[in-house]
C-alpha cells in the first residue's frame, strides 16, 4: 500500500524521538535527520514534532531559525558552502566564487533552476592549512582553484545523471 | 576525502601505549585520578585555559548518578583545526580519555558536541566507539572494573561558531538555540539537563589520557611554571609549511614561525578571531596562559597583507555568529565594522576612531559571553599596532557632498 508521504513524515519522526531520548534533547537530532531524508524542514514538520514533544511550534522554528545548517526553504541537492573567513580568504576564495557563480549562473545565497546546487558562505570549515575549501554537503574540498571548481560540480553532476543520489522527497 | 593530510611535526599522541592511562586510572582510586591530574598542572586546552583537575574535582564532589562527559569538538575559532586532526587520527586517544573523566567525576554519560562541519568523522568515530564496546572499554564493568559503566553517544552541531561556547553548547544538546547562560550556576553544578556536567576541549581529554599513562610529573616537567605541558598550535596564512605542530608552553612566536617556514611575516593573529594581533615587533612574546594564552590557533600576515581587511573579515565573522541575545554585542560588532568600512574608505576622523576603540573596550567588559567579549580584540590591536596602514587611506569611494 501507498503510504502518503506526510504520513511516513510522521512515523520517521515518531521513530526519530524515540532513538534519541524520547525527550526535549532529541530535538536537534531530530530536525537534522528531518533535513537529510527530507531535504528541508517544512511546516507541517515542525508541527508534527512540536506535538510530540509538547512544545509550541514556535519553539521549533526558533531552534530552526537559529542553526545556519538548518532550513525551512528548499536548497539544491548539493549545497555548496565556500569559507570566507581569513586564512581561506588570503588563499584565493575570491577567484573560487566568482568561478563558482560563473559555472552555476546564480550568486550566492541561490540555487540553481533545476534544483541540483546551492551556493552559500561558510564561515572557517576547519582546513585552514589548505584554502581556499569548500563543503558539498558533508564532503570537504581543499586547495580549490577555479580550475577545481569546474571538476568538482561535474563530478556531482555525473552523480545526479547516474542516479547515484536518490532525490528528496517533497512534502 | 579530497583533502591532504595536514603537515605535522612529532607529536606525542602518537608515542603513546594504547588504553594505558585507562588500564592505569582503573587501578587508582577516583581520588588520586583526579590527584594525578592536578600534578600535571593540565589547564584546559580549549582557549580559557581553566585547570582540569579543579573543574573535575568539582564535578566529581556533586551529588548525582546523572553526571555527563562532554568532549567539546565544535573547534570553530577561526584558524583553528588541530581538534580536527586529532579526531581523525588518534580517536581513541580522545574516548580513552573521555572514559577516565567518567570515572574521575563519577559520569556514566559521554557525549560528543561535533561541529556539523566535520560530519565526515563522525562515521570513523562511531566505529572507534563500537570497537571500544567490543572490547569492554566502553560499556559496563570497563575493563574488568566491576561498577564502572561508561558509554559515548555523538550529537552533530549545526552550524554556529557560539555552540562552542560550553553553556551554550549545553543549551544545543537541550534542543535549544544556542544561547549562552549566564553563570554562575556553572555546568559543574547544573549542566546537561540540570545534572553535573564537565565540558573538555578535545585536546584537553587527549593529554589527560597521556598524563594518567606517563604520570602528572612527566607533563609538569615540560613548558612553563604557570603553563605546563605542550599544546597543539594550528598554523595556517602565508607560511611555507601551514599545520599542526606541537610544541611546550613558553615556545615564542618566533619560534614557532621559524618552524613553520614564515620568514616575511609582519604579524601573526594568536588566538584566532577573538585572539590578539600580534606585530612583528613583539615576536618574542610566549605563548603561555601568562603572556599570550591561545586556544592554538596561529594565523601568519605576510608583509603585503591589508591589516585592516584581516580586522574586517573577522568583524564580518562576529556579525554573523553573534547569538544576538546581549546588546553590546549584538550592535557593538555591527558598530565596529561600519566603523572599519570608514576607516577603509579614508573617511574616519581620530575622534570617532577612539569613540570606537572605547566601545570595543565596554563590548569587551559588558557581553554576555565569551564571544562579545573577545569580538573586540583584534580590531582594537590591529589599529593599536597598525595606526599608520589604518588612518588615512586613500578614498576608494567618492566622498560625496
Ligand atoms: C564563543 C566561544 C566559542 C568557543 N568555542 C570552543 C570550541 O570550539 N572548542 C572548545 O574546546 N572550546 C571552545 N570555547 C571554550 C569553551 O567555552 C570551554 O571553555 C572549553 O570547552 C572548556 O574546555 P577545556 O577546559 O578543556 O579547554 C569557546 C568559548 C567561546 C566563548
Ligand atoms: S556576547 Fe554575543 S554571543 Fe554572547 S550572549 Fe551576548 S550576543 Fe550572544
Ligand atoms: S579559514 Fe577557511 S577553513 Fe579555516
Amino acid at each position: 500500500m501507498l503510504v502518503p508521504v506526510q504520513e511516513r513524515l510522521r512515523q520517521d519522526i515518531e521513530g526519530w524521538i524515540k532513538s534519541n531520548g524520547g525527550d526535549r534533547s532529541s530535538l536537534l537530532p531530530v530536525l537534522q535527520e528531518v533535513q537529510k531524508k527530507y531535504s528541508r524542514i517544512s511546516d507541517y514538520a515542525m508541527q508534527v514534532i512540536a506535538d510530540l514533544l509538547d512544545i509550541h511550534p514556535v519553539e521549533v522554528h526558533g531552534v530552526v531559525s537559529f542553526y545556519s545548517f538548518l532550513k525551512e526553504a528548499h536548497k539544491g541537492r548539493f549545497e555548496i558552502r565556500l569559507c570566507r573567513t581569513i586564512s581561506c580568504d588570503m588563499a584565493g576564495r575570491d577567484r573560487v566564487a566568482r568561478q563558482l557563480e560563473n559555472e552555476l549562473g546564480i550568486t550566492f545565497g541561490e540555487t540553481t533552476p533545476d534544483g541540483r546546487f546551492s551556493l552559500e558562505w561558510a564561515n572557517c570549515v576547519g582546513m585552514c592549512d589548505q584554502g581556499p575549501a569548500l563543503l558539498v554537503n558533508e564532503q570537504v574540498f581543499t586547495c580549490v582553484t577555479p580550475e577545481k571548481v569546474h571538476d568538482i560540480l561535474a563530478h556531482f553532476k555525473k552523480m545526479m545523471d547516474i542516479n547515484v543520489f536518490q532525490q528528496a522527497e517533497e512534502h | 576525502m579530497t583533502t591532504m593530510k595536514t603537515i605535522t611535526n612529532t607529536l606525542t599522541f602518537s608515542a603513546v601505549d594504547p588504553d594505558a592511562g585507562l588500564k592505569k586510572a582503573l587501578t587508582k582510586s577516583r581520588a588520586d585520578v583526579i590527584a594525578e591530574m592536578n600534578a600535571s598542572g593540565l589547564k584546559g586546552r580549549g582557549g580559557a585555559g581553566f585547570p582540569t583537575s579543579v573543574k573535575w574535582n568539582l564535578a566529581a564532589a556533586a551529588k548525582s548518578d546523572k553526571k555527563v562527559v562532554v568532549c567539546n569538538a565544535d573547534e570553530g575559532e577561526p584558524g583553528t583545526f588541530k581538534d580536527r586532526v586529532i579526531l581523525a587520527d588518534f580517536p581513541d586517544l580522545v574516548l580513552e580519555g573521555m572514559t577516565i573523566a567518567g570515572y574521575a567525576i563519577g559520569a556514566k554519560t559521554g557525549i560528543i558536541y561535533l561541529r556539523g562541519e566535520y560530519s565526515y568523522l563522525r562515521q570513523p568515530l562511531e566505529a572507534a566507539i563500537e570497537k571500544r564496546r567490543a572490547a569492554n572499554l566502553l560499556g559496563n564493568d570497563i575493563a574488568g572494573k566491576s561498577g564502572f559503566s561508561f558509554d559515548i553517544v555523538i550529537r552533530m552541531g549545526a552550524g554556529a561558531y557560539v555552540c562552542g561556547e560550553e553553556t551554550a553548547l549545553i543549551e544545543s544538546l537541550e534542543g535549544h538555540r544556542g544561547e549562552s547562560r549566564n553563570r554562575p550556576p556553572f555546568p559543574v553544578d547544573t549542566g546537561f539537563m540540570g545534572n553535573p556536567t564537565i565540558v573538555n576541549n578535545v585536546e584537553t581529554l587527549a593529554w589527560a589520557a597521556c598524563i594518567l599513562a606517563k604520570g602528572g610529573d612527566w607533563f609538569n616537567s615540560m613548558g612553563t611554571e604557570q603553563s605546563a605541558g605542550r599544546k597543539l598550535f594550528s598554523v595556517s596564512g602565508d607560511c611555507a609549511r601551514p599545520g599542526v605542530y606541537e610544541f611546550p608552553l613558553g615556545v615564542t612566536i618566533q619560534e614557532v614561525l621559524d618552524d613553520v617556514g614564515a620568514d616575511d611575516a609582519k604579524a601573526v593573529q594568536v588566538g584566532g578571531a577573538s585572539g590578539h594581533c600580534v606585530p612583528a615587533g613583539d615576536f618574542q612574546r610566549t605563548l603561555a596562559f601568562e603572556d599570550m594564552p591561545t586556544g592554538g590557533s596561529m594565523i601568519v600576515f605576510g608583509q603585503d597583507r591589508d591589516m585592516l581587511e584581516v580586522a574586517i573579515n573577522f568583524l564580518d565573522f562576529f556579525l554573523e555568529e553573534s547569538c544576538g541575545q546581549c546588546t553590546p554585542c549584538r550592535e557593538g560588532n555591527e558598530k565596529l565594522l561600519e566603523g572599519a568600512l570608514l576607516l577603509q574608505e579614508g573617511r574616519c576622523s581620530m575622534g570617532y576612531l577612539k569613540n570606537l576603540c572605547a566601545l570595543g573596550e565596554t563590548m569587551q567588559l559588558a557581553s554576555k559571553c565569551g564571544l562579545g567579549q573577545s569580538s573586540p580584540n583584534a580590531f582594537l590591536s590591529i589599529v593599536d599596532h597598525f595606526k599608520d596602514e589604518v588612518l588615512g587611506r586613500t578614498a576608494m569611494a567618492p566622498i560625496e557632498g
